[in-house]
């Protein structure tokens, strides 16, 4: 089913939100992927603040290919989620609301999902011309000195994603994945 | 004898890495211009359409196709009948890279050292591999890799009993566990035989045979479009959302090996399998 959804993205919202849901998200979303989340974990750990607000917001795994004169960003697909499983979790207990990336994320990830009523999208990998058109304004928010990893606030009008996991637990990799799956014809 | 200045081999790689960054080879143009029309989910079918509009907007507003525009693998077939001038080959290797990824606005993605993690800001160094062949040509050949893919590569040092099934459950097993944070539909390289090493330059080296081309030895052919058939009947499909093209194609390497060793590598590359070859 397509929907059109608006940042911030409440719990309300993210629950209404079901695994195989195509989403249009328009709003501000932020960047963040391996480097970034373990400076904020650390941070955490130490007592330090967030550079960003994560109540109802949505991270986007990515690190953009550097932009060229007069365009917002450069190419800015998903990396793989699972790199952040180990972070998620906490954040997703802080407030945070929704994910962006590609593959599987841990039982932990998705339990935290359910727990929190948060959600989990895939941005189609290796689309990263086409997803950087959605991308209307980028601004770097912290971390600088780690170049593609830093983190941004990013500006996106009707960036296209999927819902793979959802708050009541349910897993669109595991089940659409049966549903084209020909066992007898994988055997050896 | 004939003498070649390194400055020719960094002005080509610079163009290479910008060109491999935004232009599919003719070969994967047309496999995944081929995998729309097969592929009978209609998510996938709907993905596989996103990814055409990908690639030409990338051609056109030269926009990298993908944003990890990798680390730079470069293979270098030296004829022993060329002698170099003008400095050190790597050092014109790793110039090539950081003109083309500074200049090409392509990411850089590379780390000083695996555990401090610091990154280099220019994408060097790039992983060179030198072969001496004969003749006075040099054959050029870039293949930036990305690491999403790179990450659910594998080698399995299986034994000699185990055979071609082991071989063939290696590599679905690979596959298998890649699944959707491989960025399917997926290019498997294979590399069989060798050394623990060895297997996986093979595997590697694979993945930069045109996907249109079968290895020339009868069996081998056989075993690459049987694991092809078998992989896509997994239902990973594309962007791992369920589907009927899982792989674009699958391309094994074989080398002689030890009386007491089956070492295979799968090598798993994204729809993105970017290669450029040049002969100078």
């Amino acid at each position: 089913m397509d929907k059109h959804i608006h940042t911030p993205l409440t719990e309300e919202k993210a629950r209404e939100l079901r695994a195989g849901d195509y989403v249009y998200i328009t709003g501000t979303i932020f960047t963040a992927r391996d480097a970034a989340h373990k400076r904020m974990q650390e941070a955490l750990e130490t007592g330090g603040n967030l550079p960003i607000e994560l109540k109802d917001a949505i991270i986007y795994y990515m690190g953009p290919s550097p932009a060229r004169e007069g365009r917002p960003i450069g190419s800015a697909g998903p990396t793989t989620a699972s790199r952040m499983d180990k972070y998620a979790p906490t954040l997703l207990d802080l407030g945070l609301k929704g994910m962006i990336g590609k593959g599987k994320r841990s039982q932990e990830v998705r339990d935290a999902i359910v727990r929190n009523g948060a959600v989990y999208f895939a941005a189609v990998g290796g689309a990263g011309a086409l997803l950087s058109k959605s991308i209307t304004a980028s601004e770097l928010v912290a971390y600088e000195d780690l170049g593609t990893e830093a983190i941004r606030r990013l500006e996106v009008v009707n960036f296209p994603v999927i819902v793979v996991a959802d708050a009541e637990g349910n897993n669109l990799y595991e089940t659409a994945i049966r549903e084209y799956a020909s066992e007898s014809a994988c055997e050896l | 004898m004939r003498t070649i200045h390194v400055g020719e081999i960094t002005k080509n790689i610079k163009e290479m890495c910008i060109e491999a960054n935004h232009f599919l080879s003719q070969d994967m143009d047309a496999a995944m211009k081929h995998a729309v029309s097969v592929e009978k989910a209609p998510l996938g079918c709907q993905i596989l359409a996103q990814l055409q509009e990908n690639l030409q907007i990338a051609g056109e507003d030269m926009i990298p196709i993908c944003q990890d525009t990798g680390m730079a693998v470069i293979f270098l077939k030296i004829g022993q009948e060329v002698h170099f001038e003008g400095g050190l080959l790597e050092d014109a290797v790793n110039e090539g890279v950081r003109q083309g990824y500074t200049e090409g606005y392509l990411r850089k993605s590379v780390v000083k050292d695996p555990l401090l993690r610091e990154n280099t800001k220019d994408n060097t160094p790039a992983v060179i591999h030198y072969e001496i062949v004969e003749g006075d040509k040099v054959t050029v050949t870039v293949a930036p890799k990305g690491f999403g893919s790179e990450n659910m590569s594998r080698i399995f040092m299986l034994k000699p009993s185990d055979g071609i099934d082991g071989v063939k459950q290696a590599i679905l097993t690979a596959v298998k566990d890649a699944g959707p944070n491989a960025c399917p539909p997926m290019v498997v390289g294979v590399g069989i035989g060798g050394t623990f090493e060895k297997c996986a330059l093979l595997a590697k080296k694979a993945l930069t045979r045109p996907v249109n081309e079968h290895s020339e030895i009868p069996y081998v052919k056989e075993m690459e479009e049987e694991m092809l058939q078998k992989i896509n009947c997994l239902g990973i499909g594309p962007g791992g959302l369920g589907g009927t093209v899982t792989a674009l194609a699958v391309n094994v390497e074989t080398y002689p090996t030890h009386i007491a060793g089956l070492p295979v590598a799968v090598n798993i590359c994204c729809h993105v399998n970017r290669h450029v070859t040049r002969i100078l």
